[in-house]
C-alpha cells in the first residue's frame, strides 16, 4: 500500500498516457476506420460508387489484417511506423500501429452500420439530385450516427486494450506501469489499481457513448 | 408536346444467377403524358413498373431506347447534368422513405437545400407546403411520432418542396389503409389540380387508378399491353390481363361461380350487356324486348363511375312471353323471336350470350 501511495505520481503519468495514447488513435484510427467502412460500403455491388476491384481489395485487407494479434501486429508494423512517424518505440509509434489496426477493425464496424441505412432513404435523396458527397454526409452518416456511436464506444476498449502493450516497444501507460511497477516487482496491488483505473475510464466512456447514442437515436 | 415521353425504351439487368439469362425489366417500351395528366400504371408484381418509373427520374439508366423529359433526352445524360433534371421530379414511395435523422420540416426542405436555396427561401416554403398537406402543427415532430398517412402527406410535402412540374409516385398508397390511401389520393387530386403538376402512379390497386388517374397503362412482363383514357380501358378492356384488373373494382360482370347459380335459377337464355354513358340508350335496349314481346329479368348488375361517365353491365333471364303459354319440353322456346330481338339490340350494344 504505500509503495502504492509512492508510485502515485508515476500512477497518474501513466494514466495521461494511457488518455494521450487512446486519445489520439481514437481521432485516427476513427478517422481510418470511417474511411475504410465508407470505402467498403460505397464501393460494394449496387451501392453508389459499386466498384467491385477496389471492393475486393479493401475487403481482404480487412479480413487480413483483423485477426492478427495485435502483439505480433505491433511487431510486423514496426518497419511502417519507422517510414511514417520516423521511429518504431514509443508512444508516437504505438499510436500510429493502433490507429491503422484499429482503422481495419473500426472499418468493418462502420460498415456494418452504414448497411443498416435503409436504401429507400438514398434512393430518396438521389431523387432530388443529391451527389454521392452529399449524401453521405446528410443522409448516411446521420441516419447511422446512433449505431455509430455504440460502434466507436466499442472500439474504445479495444484501443484500451492495444495501448497496453506499449510498454513492449518504449512505450507509457496504465499497460506499462501494472508490468512495471506491479508485475515485475510482485506488488499485486499496484497491478489492481492500474486495473481499477482503466475500469473506471472505461465505464465513463460506456456511459457517454451510450447517452449520446440514445439522443442521437432520440429513444 | 408530352412532358415525359418513352420511345423503344428497354432496360436488361445482367442474370440474378450465374449462367442464367439476362432479365429484361422493361421490354421496348413507349409511352406518352401529357402535361396535367394523371397517368396510371397497373401491372402485377415483376410486371416492371418500378423499373419503369425509376427510368424516369434516372436512377436506373436505361438500356436502350429514349427518354425525352419536356423533349430533352435524358437517356444519355451524365450523372452531374441528371441531378439538375432530377430536381424537376419529385418522387414518393411505398415505405415514405423519409429521414428519420431529421424533423418534418428538415425533410422537406431537404429538396431546397439540395438545391442551394437560401434560408429564408427554404422556411417559407417549407411551411407553405407543410400547410398544404396539412401538417403545420407536426413541423417539429420526427417520422418516427408519425402514422402512415401522415409520413406520406410529409413525404408528398417533400417531393414537391422544388416545384417539380412532374411527380412520380410508386406505390404510394399500398401500405396505408383505405382510409388513409382515399385521403392520399384526395391529396394528390389536389396537387395535380392546383398546380398543375403532372403525375405517374405505380399501383397494382385499380381502385387507384379508377380514383386519380385520367389515363392508364397496363404492363405485363415488361410490356405494356394496353393503354388508353381509363374510362375506355375500364368499360371495355381489350387485354385478359387488362379484364382481370378491372374486373377487380368493376362490378356488374358476372364471375364463373356466379354464372354457373344463375344458370340453375333460371333456365331460359341468359345474355349480359354493356352499356357505356351516352353511347348506349337504355331505353330503346329495353323497348326493342318489349315491343317484341320477350320478357326479361335483370338477374345480375352493376352500373360503375369513372371519371364522372358511367358504364355498366347488365345480365338479363329472358323469356318469350307468347312460348310461356305452351311451354314446350324441348327447352326454352322462343329461341328464333329471341334470336331476332338480340340481332337487333347488338345494333346497339355488345351482347355477349351466356346461354
Ligand atoms: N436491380 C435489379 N437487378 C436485377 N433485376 C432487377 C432489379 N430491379 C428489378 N429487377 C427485375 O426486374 C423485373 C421488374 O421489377 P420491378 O421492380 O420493376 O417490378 P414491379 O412491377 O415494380 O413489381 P412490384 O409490384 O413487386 O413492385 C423483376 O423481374 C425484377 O426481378
Ligand atoms: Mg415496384
Amino acid at each position: 500500500m504505500e509503495s502504492l501511495i509512492e508510485l502515485l505520481p508515476q500512477l497518474w503519468k501513466a494514466a495521461g498516457e494511457t488518455l494521450y495514447i487512446v486519445g489520439l488513435t481514437l481521432f485516427f484510427g476513427g478517422l481510418g476506420g470511417l474511411i475504410v467502412g465508407l470505402g467498403l460500403y460505397l464501393t460494394r455491388g449496387g451501392s453508389l460508387l459499386a466498384n467491385k476491384p477496389v471492393f475486393v481489395v479493401l475487403n481482404l485487407l480487412v479480413n487480413f489484417v483483423r485477426p492478427i494479434p495485435f502483439i505480433i501486429f505491433l511487431a510486423a508494423a514496426q518497419p511502417l511506423a519507422r517510414l511514417v512517424v520516423g521511429t518504431g518505440i514509443g508512444n508516437n509509434a504505438i499510436i500510429f500501429t493502433i490507429s491503422l489496426a484499429a482503422s481495419f477493425a473500426m472499418g468493418r464496424i462502420v460498415e456494418q452500420n452504414l448497411l443498416t441505412v435503409t436504401p429507400g432513404v438514398i434512393e430518396t435523396a438521389r431523387s432530388v439530385g443529391a451527389g454521392t458527397g452529399r449524401i453521405i454526409f446528410t443522409v448516411l452518416l446521420p441516419e447511422a450516427l446512433g449505431p455509430l456511436i455504440l460502434g466507436y464506444t466499442f472500439i474504445f476498449v479495444a484501443l484500451v486494450d492495444m495501448s497496453a502493450v506499449a510498454g513492449y516497444v518504449g512505450g507509457g501507460g496504465l499497460g506499462n506501469f501494472a508490468l512495471l511497477y506491479g508485475y515485475r516487482q510482485f506488488n499485486p496491488i499496484v497491478t489492481w489499481a492500474a486495473v481499477l483505473l482503466i475500469i473506471v475510464l472505461v465505464q465513463l466512456v460506456q456511459y457517454l457513448g451510450n447517452t449520446l447514442a440514445r439522443k442521437a437515436l432520440r429513444r | 408536346m408530352a412532358i415525359v415521353e418513352l420511345r423503344g425504351v428497354s432496360k436488361v439487368y445482367p442474370p440474378h444467377e450465374k449462367g442464367g439469362s439476362d432479365v429484361v425489366a422493361i421490354d421496348d417500351v413507349s409511352l406518352s403524358v401529357e402535361a396535367g395528366d394523371v397517368y396510371g400504371i397497373i401491372g402485377y408484381s415483376g410486371a416492371g413498373k418500378s423499373t419503369l418509373v425509376r427510368l424516369v427520374n434516372a436512377l436506373e439508366r436505361s438500356t436502350s431506347g429514349e427518354i425525352l423529359i419536356n423533349g430533352r433526352d435524358i437517356a444519355g445524360l451524365p450523372e452531374r447534368e441528371l441531378r439538375t433534371v432530377r430536381l424537376g421530379i419529385g418522387m414518393i414511395f411505398q415505405q415514405f422513405n423519409l429521414l428519420g435523422s431529421r424533423s418534418v420540416a428538415a425533410n422537406v426542405s431537404y429538396p431546397l437545400e439540395v438545391a442551394r436555396r437560401p434560408k429564408a427561401e427554404r422556411t417559407k416554403r417549407v411551411a407553405e407546403m407543410l400547410d398544404f398537406v396539412g401538417l403545420a402543427d407536426k413541423a417539429r415532430a420526427y417520422p418516427d411520432q408519425l402514422s402512415g398517412g401522415q409520413k406520406q402527406r410529409v413525404g408528398i410535402a417533400r417531393a414537391l418542396a422544388s416545384q417539380p412540374a412532374i411527380l412520380l409516385a410508386d406505390e404510394a398508397t399500398s401500405a396505408l389503409d383505405p382510409e388513409t390511401t382515399h385521403e392520399v389520393l384526395d391529396l394528390l387530386t389536389r396537387v395535380n389540380r392546383e398546380f398543375g403538376v403532372t403525375i405517374i402512379v405505380i399501383t397494382h390497386e385499380m381502385d387507384v387508378i379508377q380514383t386519380i388517374a385520367s389515363k392508364v397503362a397496363v404492363m405485363d412482363q415488361g410490356r405494356v399491353i394496353e393503354r388508353g383514357d381509363v374510362f375506355d380501358v375500364f368499360s371495355n378492356p381489350q387485354q385478359p390481363a387488362s379484364a382481370r384488373f378491372v374486373s377487380t373494382v368493376v362490378k356488374g360482370i358476372p364471375s364463373a361461380d356466379e354464372l354457373a347459380v344463375l344458370r340453375g335459377r333460371h333456365p331460359g337464355r341468359i345474355v349480359t350487356l354493356a352499356f357505356r354513358d351516352n353511347a348506349v340508350d337504355q331505353a330503346r335496349v329495353f323497348g326493342e324486348f318489349a315491343r317484341a314481346g320477350i320478357t326479361f329479368e335483370v338477374v345480375f348488375g352493376g352500373i360503375n363511375e369513372v371519371q364522372g361517365r358511367s358504364f355498366g353491365h347488365l345480365t338479363l333471364a329472358l323469356s318469350d312471353a307468347a312460348a310461356t303459354d305452351a311451354p314446350t319440353t324441348a327447352g326454352p322456346g322462343g329461341t328464333d323471336r329471341i334470336d331476332a330481338v338480340l340481332d337487333r339490340v347488338r345494333t346497339l350494344t355488345t351482347v355477349t350470350e351466356v346461354r
